[in-house]
């Protein structure tokens, strides 16, 4: 079940982006911006909270979740930091996904050559 | 000929975008993601015997990983010329930005190549995603302030 | 010595091919032409470490085999003219470092290679010197670089776009005759149609090869009748029509006309969506397939239409519409 709900959610997510793409002159990296920005406001209300209960990693995988992270990690640190706390929380849920794509991305660049 | 003619003209030759096949696409793509993505995430609650939340950062690493050695390997992007946003909206296709802009400006060496350039398309996901979560955090915490939303 | 400009055109009497050397990568060797051409490399990087070096290589090899089969040196050649794709036309400037003689950089985008051939032959029909190399290429990678993507970049490419032909092509010309001669030149005017998608070339660039086409024949005279062949630069299959539909709205009679995007691959069967675009595409079709017909006198007179986009990405950014140009030569055989 989870399976399912994973694979209707991530698609939907994509399915959306897809029109985008293909109905205007948005870039990816315009789109991505934009489904990050929808994920962090979604989270304004917990709403997102609600969708990774229900779909799991299918609300976890889109970028959407990444917004959603960001917001959720600041939140978190303002219970013991106040204001200060958005600042430093910020990356605390997010930490993995950038190091690892830094780290991987640099060995990648240093170990592979672009094929074309 | 003036513009306006023009753009009728080509708009009327203008060939098919095979929107119906790319959305489909994407959908299939993008949900196929999805599936990989909870098979990594029970496959890590099952090993570390952990909740959903601590096995996220394992899975979003795993395929980081992956998503980045098939970046180098040159397969990313002849799957994405399929899936379109099925690839580029997953934290994949984050990975695959970072990565590909950093294989891309190896020539330019370690610094000003691979150093300068890697977050040149992923960069604006961080940036507005930081910008947003701050401006929308400072609102929640006003509300919060006043006991509105918990 | 008596030829004047004629509006944008020129006629000329005394400029002749005498040599050319064509090398191609392997998109462009699998494709129906790809038996034409002198060399190929079966890999974008020819060996070298980046696809700039790459770029430089395809060129070096082209000029050497376009020399070797005249059994001339690099000095021997008086003057050498040539652009590519790069910011600062890197990859000819660079490789002119080698070249002991005068070199005159050109930008055109795509119509680089009508462009350098139409200088090249005024600098011999005035008489200033009696031979000179036209030197021409682009590069699938180093053009993806600069104006698109990185290569390894996962986008899915819109319906509209063109793919960047992977080549270079050098071609000696001089005041000697040899059984194929330029005939007349026309220089473009840029022309913008307000088109803003630099995921559409074809479009951006037909009207700028209407209005060469057009000034070409008002200037000589002339029709598609007059030709075996009309071929233009990199309009792909969808500028192709769009011409092709404005042309016959204007009541002119479209006969023998192709495109060298839609003759460079076969469409149906390589991925390369429109068809093929830059320097190198309308620079291999003329040279490697249309030179070898009108010396066996297959063809006795064909006009060639380059087309440039002379799109700047950051001018793009800035939301600016694309200015195009084309520039014809006319070939024909003695």
């Amino acid at each position: 079940m989870n399976y399912i709900m994973a694979f209707l959610f991530s698609g939907f997510v994509c399915f959306i982006a897809q029109l985008i793409y293909d109905h205007s002159k948005l870039t990816p990296g315009h789109i991505t911006s934009l489904f990050v920005v929808i994920g962090s406001f979604l989270d304004l209300f917990h709403i997102y909270d609600k969708l990774v209960e229900v779909f799991h990693a299918g609300a976890l995988i889109p970028i959407t979740s990444f917004g959603h992270s960001l917001m959720h990690g600041a939140m978190a640190a303002t219970k013991e930091y106040g204001v200060f706390g958005i600042a430093m929380g910020m990356f605390d849920l997010t930490a993995a996904g950038i190091t690892a794509a830094i780290l991987f991305g640099f060995l990648v660049a240093i170990i592979f050559k672009p094929k074309s | 000929m003036d513009r306006k003619e023009y753009d009728q003209l080509a708009e009327e030759l203008k060939p098919s975008s095979h929107g119906i096949k790319n959305a489909f696409n994407a959908f299939l793509y993008g949900g196929v993601m999805g599936v990989i993505a909870q098979g990594v995430l029970e496959f890590f609650m099952n090993v570390y015997n952990c909740n959903e939340k601590e096995a996220t950062p394992m899975m979003i690493i795993t395929l980081v990983f992956v998503a980045c050695l098939l970046t180098g390997l040159g397969i990313y992007d002849k799957i994405a010329s399929h899936a379109g946003a099925g690839t580029f909206i997953p934290i994949t296709g984050f990975a695959n930005s970072m990565s590909s802009s950093a294989l891309d400006s190896k020539s330019e060496g370690l610094v000003l190549g691979i150093g300068a350039n890697m977050f040149k398309l992923g960069g604006t996901v961080i940036t507005y995603g930081i910008v947003s979560a701050s401006l929308l955090g400072v609102i929640r915490y006003v509300f919060t302030l006043f006991g509105t939303i918990g | 010595m008596s030829s004047h400009f004629l509006g944008q055109s020129v006629k000329l009497e005394n400029v002749y091919i005498a040599s050319t050397g064509t090398t191609c990568g392997p998109l462009e060797y699998a494709g129906p032409l790809g038996s034409c051409f002198d060399k190929f490399f079966d890999d974008y990087h020819c060996g070298e470490s980046s696809f700039e070096k790459a770029e430089r290589k395809m060129l070096r090899d082209a000029l050497d085999i376009c020399l070797k089969r005249e059994q001339m040196k690099y000095k021997d050649v008086e003057l050498y003219i040539g652009g590519d794709l790069m910011n600062q036309i890197t990859n000819v400037h660079y490789l002119a470092r080698e070249i002991p003689k005068p070199f005159v950089g050109i930008y055109g985008a795509c119509s680089s290679f009508c462009l350098s051939m139409g200088v090249a032959s005024l600098m011999i029909e005035g008489g200033f010197i009696d031979n000179a190399i036209s030197l021409v290429s682009s590069h699938n990678a180093t053009a993806e670089r600069q104006y698109r993507y990185p290569v390894e970049y996962g986008v899915q490419k819109k319906s509209t776009t063109t793919f960047t032909a992977t080549g270079a092509v050098a071609t000696l010309l001089t005041s000697q005759p040899t059984n194929v001669r330029i005939e007349a030149v026309t220089f473009g005017k840029v022309i913008d149609y307000s088109q803003e998608d630099p995921n559409d070339m074809g479009r951006a660039m037909a009207p700028a090869a209407y209005d060469t086409i057009l000034s070409h024949f008002q200037d000589l005279k002339r029709s598609f009748k007059d030709y075996d062949l009309v071929v233009t630069g990199d309009l792909s299959t969808y500028g192709h029509k769009i011409l092709k539909e404005m042309l016959q709205r204007h009541h002119i009679d479209v006969v023998h006309y192709n495109d060298c995007g839609c003759m460079l691959y076969d469409i149906n069967k390589q991925e390369v969506f429109q068809g093929g675009s830059g320097c190198a595409c309308s620079a291999l079709v003329t040279m490697g397939h249309l030179y070898p017909l009108l010396k066996e006198k297959k063809y006795k007179r064909v006009l060639v239409v380059a087309t440039g986009a002379l799109l700047s990405p950051m001018m793009s950014a800035q939301k600016e519409s694309i200015p195009c140009v084309a520039h014809a030569i006319s070939l024909e055989v003695v």
